[in-house]
């Protein structure tokens, strides 16, 4: 099979700041990628260096077998980028933009009006696009964002962050938009929000300080988050050495005298050890409750993976 | 492609009221010199008349108005190229030609084509004024001709000076202040040839004005013709490295 992005040992630096360091990977058509990372983990950086807005300091990347370096105007061909903030001209109406963005990837003249009525059609614009893009709002901005990204149907859709700012019932569709658009094309989408990779993504990559920590699929992923987190009050101020003497407790952190959360493994769970040791100790448990995954965890599970 | 970008750049000055302004307020000014020209060469005429081989209509009107066309749009042209490239940078819009199959030349040119329109269409604005002359007189269409392309190169090289500065610039003002600041320097270099123990012969080289001036007096040579074309090329070029210098540092 063809791969559509082949990503080789790329590493940026801004000055001395290193904001990617040897990540490499692969995607292939039909798959929707998540890549997920906290605030500055170089997600940003990454997608600026597929879509040729950046280039690498080393490394070499390969859209849909062109090198982006040497054949540009042939790599970029298959390539519909989202920036992050999305490129609009403000002054012009959706049509006039959307004509322009065709024009600029060669859309020729004649199938031109087809190609604005499908990513109108796909986006829901119908009812905008005879108007001032200054006029929108944040929510119908992204999405003129996304119809400028599939209008000239590339193989290749890297959309960076497209559900920041939007209200829950458009992040719906949105991503409703990406799993359909995820059937025909290869879709990268960059995110710090867990649940927006589990709904919407086939694999998913974790980048943290720019290299990658963990490339899998969305069902890999359920498995290596093993990992939970209890938050536990009492009335006594708990000794913590006690507690993480216990086998399975990754992490203890304290969030007052009185309450902690621990972060612990699933597989060897120490629920039953803790409320034992608690109520042996006499600190008076008060309450424990399991807290929803977050992204952090998954980060101290594997970055705690790696240091081992 | 390239010329997409030209005609997107070109239509959006007409969006704003920016190019209908500085149309506008440029015709305004010019046809006041070109009022005072024309009632100069009425009052002179008679002596005129004397004078064998003596100046005519197109020499007493036409240089001025031109030489006057060339320092307003000295002012005017950094306002209009300050925000080529600079703001897209800053709108973020510029990723949108960058991940588009198009090279930098085809953008860079595109924006130059774009903008070099509006001031085309001021230069012919300007020759019209002359032209009207024709109801009533003769005109000397060599000398005409001659200070029309003097313009015409003269805007050319305006545009691409601030269109390198926008490129260079963070800001729109500091891109407008730099160039403005540049095409001056440039402008008064031969200030100095006057003052025959100081003469340069480099800076009288590099002076505009001088050439600007040469091919005025109606002598269009391959000297002044290339060095237009020399200066234009130049900061096309230095146009074209520094965008794609954004892509290696930021």
């Amino acid at each position: 099979m063809r791969l559509l992005i082949e990503a080789k040992h790329l590493y940026r630096y801004y000055g001395k700041q290193c904001a990617v360091n040897d990540v490499s990977f692969t995607l292939e058509k039909g798959q929707v990628l998540g890549f997920l990372g906290a605030n500055g983990a170089g997600k940003t950086t990454t997608m600026q260096l597929l879509c040729g807005n950046l280039a690498p300091s080393a490394g070499q990347i390969k859209i849909n077998g062109f090198d982006l370096l040497a054949q540009p105007k042939q790599a970029k061909q298959h390539l519909g980028y989202l920036p992050d903030t999305p490129p609009l001209y403000r002054d012009l109406t959706v049509k006039e933009f959307l004509r322009y963005c065709g024009q600029l990837h060669g859309i020729p003249n004649n199938s031109l009006p087809q190609a604005i009525a499908y990513a109108v059609a796909r986006c829901g614009l119908n009812d905008v696009t005879n108007r001032l893009i200054a006029h929108l709002s944040k929510g119908f901005q992204q999405r003129i964002g996304i119809a400028q990204a599939i209008l000239h149907n590339p193989e290749l859709i890297v959309l960076d962050e497209p559900t920041v700012g939007l209200d829950p019932l458009q992040i719906r569709e949105i991503r409703t938009l990406i799993r359909e658009l995820g059937q025909d094309h290869g879709v990268i989408l960059s995110t710090h929000i867990l649940s927006e990779v589990q709904e919407s993504c086939s694999h998913v990559q974790i980048i943290h300080q720019g290299q990658l920590i963990l490339t899998e699929s969305v069902a890999g992923l359920n498995k290596v988050m093993d990992t939970g987190v209890l938050q536990i009050t009492t009335r006594l101020a708990p000794d913590i050495q006690q507690l993480l003497a216990i086998s399975g407790i990754s992490a203890i952190e304290t969030l007052s005298e009185n309450q902690i959360k621990i972060h612990h493994s699933l597989t060897d769970n120490p629920i039953q050890q803790i409320t034992e040791t608690i109520i042996a100790a006499g600190w008076e448990l008060q309450e424990l409750s399991p807290v929803k995954k977050s992204m952090e965890d998954i980060f101290i599970a594997l970055t705690q993976d790696n240091e081992l | 492609m390239m010329l997409a970008i030209a005609a997107r750049e070109f239509k959006t000055l007409f969006l704003s009221p920016l190019a209908w302004t500085v149309l506008a307020v440029l015709q305004l000014i010019l046809a006041y010199v070109f009022l005072t020209q024309v009632e100069t060469f009425i009052t002179l005429q008679p002596k005129l008349a004397g004078i064998e081989n003596g100046p005519g209509l197109t020499d007493i009107v036409v240089p001025p108005l031109f030489g006057n066309a060339g320092i307003i749009l000295l002012l005017v042209t950094p306002l209009l190229t300050m925000r080529l490239i600079c703001e897209e940078r800053r709108n973020k819009t510029l990723a949108l030609l960058l991940s588009a199959p198009i090279s930098s030349a085809d953008i860079i040119i595109g924006k130059y084509l774009g903008l070099l329109g509006l001031l085309l269409l001021a230069v012919v604005l300007v020759t019209l004024m002359p032209l009207s002359l024709l109801t009533g007189g003769v005109l000397d269409f060599g000398k005409l001709f001659a200070n029309l392309l003097a313009l015409a190169l003269l805007v050319s090289a305006f545009t691409s000076t601030g269109l390198y500065m926008s490129c260079v610039a963070s800001h729109p003002v500091i891109a407008a202040m730099g160039t403005f600041g540049l095409l001056l320097l440039l402008w008064i270099l031969d200030w100095t040839t006057g003052i025959k123990t100081q003469r340069s012969e480099l800076f009288e080289y590099l002076s505009i004005l001088r050439h600007f001036q040469n091919l005025q007096s109606g002598l269009i040579s391959s000297v002044d013709v290339l060095y237009f074309v020399l200066f234009i090329s130049g900061f096309l070029l230095l146009s074209i490295r520094r965008l794609n210098n954004d892509r290696l540092q930021k």
